[in-house]
């Protein structure tokens, strides 16, 4: 089973409500990981305001943060850290995880992925 | 009669600050004590002076209060939980994570939220584990929660979410992992709050129209969530000893008003009126007059007080004048006369030539709505805290909810009737009405807190450095947070009374705002009975009891310091503001 974990910056709530505006990504990614797991995937997810524990267990996240706390969100797949700072896209998350994607996923996608094409995450 | 016929083992005080909760509520407990009950008050109030008011230094244990047999006290500063708590989760990652990390770490334990689930934890102790109080006939508590903390923790949604730690949880909660555990202590507090057979909640008010509309405000979140047994006690209320001062007739006209006009809601509760006392209520022999008020002493001709006042408002706006441009705003607790203030200053400016934009987020601004026609280089806009929070909801829900369950639905919905969410939700208005005023004076009488402003600053730096989304952060917004920080252009009045719990509210806002790197230019001083003028004996005496809250301000907490009386007309229009300015 592929492990996925999520390290989250310290965020008052994983809903985006608290923010100046609401973030669709935070939404879209929460119902991402839930069919991350739904597809056999054992996901974690940390975030530094409540679990610091875990980003201080893990020399690979404490160096990237050293470097800038701009690199959170991180990512880590069964341990090998993927994507940094940022959110990606379900596509992306099947990518890295090795899933597919059926046809019953595909509107969702093109409703929630919020990724700048400028940014050259997508 | 002056003081609530206790039936309940509990009784809860709730109500706006400055309306005399401690000061029922140590009144009431030493009644009980003297006909020979065992009684337990307790502060949870951040800002209580419980010690002060019994003459005792308290503990987090109940202490004895001496020459009152039966009469025990403690005080519990949720603010100091919730610290103590922030050092737990952060002291042992120091020096392991960066400095950044901590110090985003130490914000997110520093909102209201923490703060009210702090108390909530604190109550849950003393009602929820019987043992702790056994020895009790009655608790008295002198604060109560919020509608909002016990919608939380009644919502079983937020508990499993929670628990579920993959997909996150209630932000409320969010900063105090580990309450799962407290869950039956939680479930068995709520239950006891809501169970009319032990518990009375006490609405207090003052004879004012805010105060009786935020009593009512809390009766409908009550009684939404099944607490009905409420009793409404009316503390202060002013009846002259003899007609003829223009000062004590205002005042007293001013009471019937409000009480004749008060909601249906509120009129069909059991309810008591305590009198005006003009000395305070710190100590034994002053709490006993709230109970027995016919026992006043007739008051000693006042003296001549030995203060000289501060100026009013005049040094301040020519200041302010001088500059040429920049933002004003008025801060403080409801009620002090934040609207007022800003709009004064609003007319002496643009009485001085300059373009003045004054925005307000009171409802009942007539002061500053009725302005705006009669004065050139003047234009008002308005806030509706409502209204912002409304749309707000309605767009998150838009672009959130489609991908929740039921379940999570709700639990975002919660999340939208935080405190926190008025916030921003009004924050985004502010900043909307800050940068419609570029040019010359923008006066605001609402300011974000210093929580909001270093969330929205955390938030922003988030949005830009981490997501670099799609410019989804106003460009209003990213402008207006350096711009606040900036003394030549910002300028942060805090309004207050010269009252005790009032000035320390104010002074705990200034500190909130030193942290988000904000330094108030002025305080005013408003309502000073003091510098009203009045000659009935019971007013002058009130007035003496102000120098010393005059003096602290003045002296040790302002920067700048104005003073403006208590004045037996509201001011209305343009000329009315005119002569509150004077000069």
């Amino acid at each position: 089973m592929k492990k996925l974990e999520v390290f989250d910056p310290a965020m008052c709530c994983s809903t985006g409500v608290c923010g100046v505006e609401v973030d669709p990504v935070l939404a879209q990614f929460a119902a991402d990981l839930k069919w991350v797991e739904e597809h056999d995937v054992a996901v974690a997810r940390y975030n530094l305001g409540q679990e610091p524990q875990a980003f201080a267990a893990n020399p690979a996240v404490l160096k990237e943060m050293e470097a800038g706390m701009d690199r959170l969100p991180i990512l880590a797949v069964d341990g090998h850290i993927t994507t940094t700072g940022m959110y990606p896209s379900r596509v992306q998350l099947a990518q890295k995880l090795g899933l597919k994607l059926d046809t019953a996923d595909k509107p969702h996608i093109k409703a929630g992925s919020g990724c700048n094409p400028k940014t050259g995450c997508c | 009669m002056a003081l609530l016929d206790v039936r309940t083992r509990h009784l809860f005080f709730t109500g706006k600050g400055g309306v005399g909760k401690t000061s029922l509520s140590c009144a009431t407990g030493l009644a009980l004590a003297e006909s020979g009950k065992q009684v337990l008050i307790v502060s949870t109030d951040p800002a209580s002076n419980l010690d002060e008011v019994l003459g005792v230094a308290l503990c987090q244990s109940p202490t004895a209060v001496p020459a009152a047999p039966g009469l025990f006290a403690l005080n519990i500063d949720p603010e100091a939980a919730a610290r103590d708590y922030r050092e737990r989760m952060v002291a042992p990652y120091r020096g392991i994570l960066p400095a950044a990390a901590i110090q985003s770490m130490e914000e997110q334990f520093s909102g209201a939220c923490t703060v009210e689930i702090a108390a909530f934890d604190e109550f849950s102790k003393l009602l929820g584990l019987p043992e702790t109080t056994a020895q009790f006939d009655h608790v008295i508590f002198d604060t109560a929660p919020t509608g909002h903390t016990l919608r939380l923790l009644t919502l079983p949604s937020a508990w499993s979410e929670f628990i579920d730690a993959s997909s996150g949880g209630a932000s409320c909660l969010g900063p105090l992992a580990g309450l799962e555990k407290q869950k039956a202590l939680y479930a068995a507090t709520v239950a006891q709050l809501s169970d009319p057979r032990s518990t009375t909640v006490v609405l207090v008010a003052r004879p004012d129209v805010a105060s009786l509309r935020e009593a009512e405000r809390t009766r409908g979140e009550l009684a939404e969530l099944g607490v009905s047994n409420l009793h409404l006690a009316i503390n202060g209320r002013f009846i002259p000893q003899q007609a003829g001062d223009a000062i004590a007739d205002a005042m007293h006209l001013r009471g019937n008003e409000a009480l004749a006009g008060m909601a249906a809601g509120l009129r069909t509760l059991p309810q008591s009126v305590t009198p005006f006392l003009p000395r305070g209520t710190v100590g034994l022999a002053s709490l006993r007059l709230m109970a027995h008020p016919e026992g006043a002493q007739a008051a000693s001709p006042a003296a001549q007080p030995a203060l000289t006042l501060p100026a009013g408002l005049v040094p301040l706006i020519e200041e302010i004048a001088a500059t040429g441009h920049g933002v004003i705003m008025t801060m403080g607790k409801g009620g002090v006369g934040k609207t007022t203030v800003a709009a004064a200053i609003a007319v002496a400016l643009a009485d001085r030539g300059h373009a003045v934009h004054l925005s307000t987020t009171d409802p009942a601004a007539h002061v500053a709505t009725t302005v705006g026609a009669d004065l050139p280089h003047l234009t008002v806009g308005r806030i509706d805290p409502e209204k912002e929070v409304a749309e707000y909801t309605a767009e998150v829900l838009a672009k959130a909810a489609p991908n929740l369950d039921a379940a999570g639905r709700a639990l975002l919905e919660e999340d939208l009737r935080s405190p926190c969410t008025e916030e921003i939700a009004v924050f985004r208005a502010f900043a909307r009405e800050v940068d419609r005023g570029r040019e010359g004076f923008v006066v605001l009488d609402t300011a974000p807190t210093g929580h909001t402003i270093l969330l929205l600053d955390a938030a922003e730096a988030y949005h830009r450095e981490v997501l670099r989304t799609r410019g989804e952060m106003p460009e209003a917004v990213t402008e207006l947070l350096p711009r606040l920080r900036d003394p030549d252009f910002t300028r942060v009045v805090i309004v207050t009374l010269p009252e005790a719990t009032p000035v320390h509210e104010a002074e705990r806002l200034q500190g909130d705002l030193a942290r988000a790197g904000i330094k108030p230019f002025a305080w005013v001083i408003e309502q000073s009975l003091l510098a009203s003028g009045t000659g009935d004996p019971l007013l002058a005496q009130r007035g003496e009891y102000e120098i010393p809250f005059i003096r602290r301000v003045a002296g040790e907490l302002a920067p700048r310091c104005a003073l403006l009386p208590w004045r037996a007309e509201v001011p209305v229009g343009v000329a009315g503001l005119r002569q509150l300015v004077g000069g």
